[in-house]
């Protein structure tokens, strides 16, 4: 009777959009690696320390929000990394040509054309998400590559205004992400659009029959995975101001890490913005910490990825007992 | 070894489909099972493969108790199934089917080839399906051939009872004969065969004894030398007087579908007919006749290859106020993760906005006002997962979402399979309500009494075409169901 119980209310807490509920457990989580940060490092605290840590989520949060929307159609978008890559070499290459906002742009619509090709590919031609999005891995990597070989680094200083702008104690960009994350989250449980791609993920057949085109949604997906890509390649090469074309390698894996620790189902149909976005926190605040320890970076990755694995199971534990 | 059955029942959650059934088979006897559709066949042999734990009641084998846990235990006891569907692994060679799991090895641990293809072309042999070369993939041969191939496989071993589940379904001419051939050789080595099929010709000619299922109840024993097919059709569909299908009388208006020529490769050919306004009109068919895949095509949701009147697309169908209540909810009626909420609004997203946005408030109102009207239990279920719903109240959904849509014509695949009275009869009322405020209905069914009961006219589908059209007034479920054996006079 328990586990019925703990059923529902588990999926309610993450079909509806009525998320606000997240598991007190990933909340108590969050709030106890602030805790331990702050008591065991004198530097966690400090300014620099914390607009440093809001910068570092942009990324990882624009690519997990993107990731989300693809994951819960059911698929996955493994290019991510490489069209954070081209995006910001891309850009950085045209300032030299372009006003600035302009070169931003067409960076973004350089994700948005790989995730629409990304997405053409799953949905009109069937083939499977995760080999398209794998040839498009090393397909997109490799032209940032041919765009440049070498590291571009635009003199303009406006170029860096977008990365390092802070809006009081804020910096802009983070500002940017958590607005694309609003946005998304009324995206997904207030449109149409947005609730067909849930209902994609839970059973795409069901979905076809009530009428949906599902190949055009799925390729939204896949074209909104591919604009955040784009944005955060922007934002990113504009903060470290300087566009690497080698930037950006297993960034897929955060995201697609944020979106498992925040509840998402691989299988799709669930999954929520504001538990993805707790998965973002824990997943920066883990990486800022093992900084602040000094702890070397390879076993960095070692510890990551065991923290990753105790926190699903900490999750998945925690949904059983409801 | 004889087989007995005593007083088995059989529930999927609140539905009962065998209500005791008493069967006792001798070995050395071809026993054959009939019964229309959904009368409890394929559970009677899901119990007696292992393959389900019947709820109650009791199997003898040799007059000893036993309780099948598995397919494997009632395997190793000798019993063995040939299911309708076929379990054929096509990108292996018929060797490798026949032996799965049981190869002979050659000292190191190697599969012996020419060993297993040696035991592989006797099994064959003794089976009498000679003409199948052992060495080829079996996905290369016809259907007809790879159910042979399925037959030997369960002969395999030391066999006391042979379960066959409309073996003949595929099967014709010599293949035909090769099949009876081996079952009059089993019988003469002791074997029981229990043999279900609705081909009714092929029962009069093999059997020893036949028993008639309807309803989850074995309604009458008999032998072929005591019974006409005309009686076993008469006993089939039997006869039930209840008073759960509200009275029609809505004399028909104007054309709402109207369907002509209609054709799908190798699923249905030639189907025409007209849907009027005010009209319920029954679909009958047994498993296979193409009834379902013809509903769909006519929905849009698979193209049709030849024909007029069938939508290209679920969206230009519903956009022309056609609504598909399909078959199998939880495969293609509803999203079993998300809400009733979201469920129930799934298919008139676009029209209930408020600028880009769901309008959220009126979506709730409306899905609520539906609850109400279907009297979905429980009443305050909008923010509840679908799949926590009870089967009938999940079919209630996946109708309260089409009725949102306001359809004109609205076509139910079994809208109550796995559905308890109750909501039958409150999915009955709904129905003629709706006929009567001008909706068109096509019913499919494999429930005679439902199909006669429950509408205005029925066709019937036989192996993928019309076999007849008929008034529910004037015609039986013995006409009906003769039409779709193919007895018809």
């Amino acid at each position: 009777m328990t586990g019925h119980i703990a059923r529902i209310r588990t999926t309610r807490l993450i079909v509806g959009g009525r998320d606000i509920t997240v598991t007190a457990a990933f909340v108590s989580l969050i709030v106890l690696l602030v805790a331990v940060a702050a008591l065991t490092s004198d530097t966690f605290l400090t300014q620099t320390n914390l607009t440093n840590l809001l910068k570092q989520m942009v990324t990882t949060g624009l690519l997990a929000f993107g990731m989300l929307v693809v994951i819960l159609t059911g698929g996955i978008d493994l290019s991510v990394g490489s069209m954070v890559a081209f995006s910001g070499i891309l850009t950085a290459g045209l300032v030299t040509g372009l006003p600035i906002p302009v070169a931003m742009i067409i960076g973004v619509l350089s994700g948005v054309g790989f995730g629409l090709i990304n997405g053409v590919l799953v949905s009109r031609f069937g083939l499977a998400a995760f080999v398209v999005t794998l040839a498009s891995l090393t397909t997109i990597r490799g032209l940032a590559f041919v765009y440049s070989e070498v590291p571009i680094a635009p003199e303009d200083p406006a170029f860096f205004t977008l990365g390092s702008a802070m809006a009081g104690p804020i910096p802009v960009s983070t500002l940017i992400m958590l607005a694309v994350f609003a946005a998304g989250g009324v995206f997904l449980t207030r449109t149409p659009a947005g609730r067909s791609i849930v209902a994609i993920g839970g059973n795409a057949e069901t979905v076809r029959l009530a009428g949906i085109n599902v190949p055009r949604h799925v390729t939204l997906a896949y074209t909104i995975s591919g604009a955040c890509a784009g944005l955060a390649g922007v934002i990113l090469a504009s903060r470290v101001g300087i566009a690497q074309p080698s930037v950006g390698v297993a960034f897929e894996l955060d995201a697609i890490a944020a979106c498992v620790i925040g509840g998402a189902s691989l299988a799709g149909g669930r999954g929520s913005t504001r538990a993805t976005f707790g998965g973002v926190l824990v997943l920066v605040l883990i990486n800022n910490l093992l900084n602040l320890y000094g702890v070397q970076s390879f076993w960095q990755q070692v510890l990551k990825g065991l923290i990753i694995i105790a926190v699903i199971l900490v999750q998945r534990t925690n949904r059983v007992r409801g | 070894m004889s087989l007995e059955l005593r007083g088995v029942r059989q529930s999927y959650g609140d539905v009962e489909v065998l209500h005791g059934v008493d069967l006792t088979g001798r070995p050395g006897e071809v026993l054959a099972v009939v019964g229309a559709n959904g009368a409890g066949k394929s559970t009677l042999i899901r119990i007696l493969a292992g393959a389900q734990r019947m709820t109650s009641g009791e199997l003898r084998i040799d007059g000893e108790r036993v309780d099948l846990r598995s397919p494997h235990d009632a395997h190793a006891r000798g019993i063995r199934t040939v299911y309708q569907e076929l379990s054929i692994v096509g990108g292996l060679s018929v060797t490798e089917n026949l032996l799965m799991g049981a190869f002979p090895r050659r000292r190191g641990g190697l599969i012996d080839w020419p060993e297993a293809h040696r035991r592989a072309r006797e099994l064959l042999d003794s089976a009498g399906f000679g003409a199948i070369d052992p060495r080829v993939l079996a996905g290369r041969l016809s259907v007809a051939r790879q159910q042979m191939v399925e037959i030997a496989k369960a002969l395999a071993g030391e066999v006391k009872v042979l379960v066959l589940d409309e073996p003949s379904a595929v099967l014709a001419g010599s293949d035909l004969e090769s099949l009876f051939a081996l079952i009059r050789r089993l019988r003469e080595r002791g074997v029981l065969v229990v043999y279900v099929s609705h081909r009714l010709a092929e029962v009069m000619e093999l059997a020893d004894s036949i028993v008639v299922i309807k309803d989850g109840l074995i309604i009458a024993t008999t032998e072929p030398a005591k019974t006409s097919e005309a009686e076993l059709i008469g006993l089939m569909a039997g006869r039930r007087l209840e008073q759960i299908y509200p009275a029609r009388r809505e004399p028909p208006a104007e054309t709402r579908l109207e369907i002509s020529g209609l054709s799908r490769r190798g699923e249905f050919e030639d189907i025409s007919f007209e849907l009027r306004a005010g009209e319920i009109v029954g679909l009958f068919g047994l498993v296979g006749s193409g009834r379902s895949e013809m509903a769909r095509c006519v929905f849009g949701a698979e193209p049709a290859t030849k024909g007029n009147g069938a939508y290209r697309s679920p969206a230009e169908a519903i956009a022309a106020g056609l609504a598909l209540v399909t078959e199998d909810r939880k495969r293609s009626g509803l999203i079993l993760g998300m809400t009733v909420l979201d469920n129930i609004a799934l298919a008139t997203m676009r029209e209930n906005r408020r600028g880009p946005l769901i309008d959220a408030a009126g979506r709730r109102r409306r899905v609520t006002e539906m609850i109400d009207r279907l009297s979905i239990q429980p009443g305050r279920c909008a923010t509840m997962p679908v799949g926590a719903l009870s089967g009938g109240n999940q079919q209630k959904a996946v109708l309260a979402k089409w009725l949102l849509a306001g359809p004109r014509v609205l076509i139910l695949d079994e809208p109550t399979r796995g559905v308890d009275m109750a909501t039958r009869v409150d999915i009955y009322r709904m129905v003629d309500d709706l006929a009567r405020q001008g909706l068109a209905v096509l019913l499919i069914s494999s429930d005679l009494t439902e199909v006669l009961g429950a509408t205005d006219r029925v066709l019937v589908m036989r192996e993928g075409r019309l076999a007849g059209d008929l008034r529910s007034e004037t015609t039986t479920e013995d006409e009906i169901l003769a039409h779709a054996i193919g007895q018809a006079a």
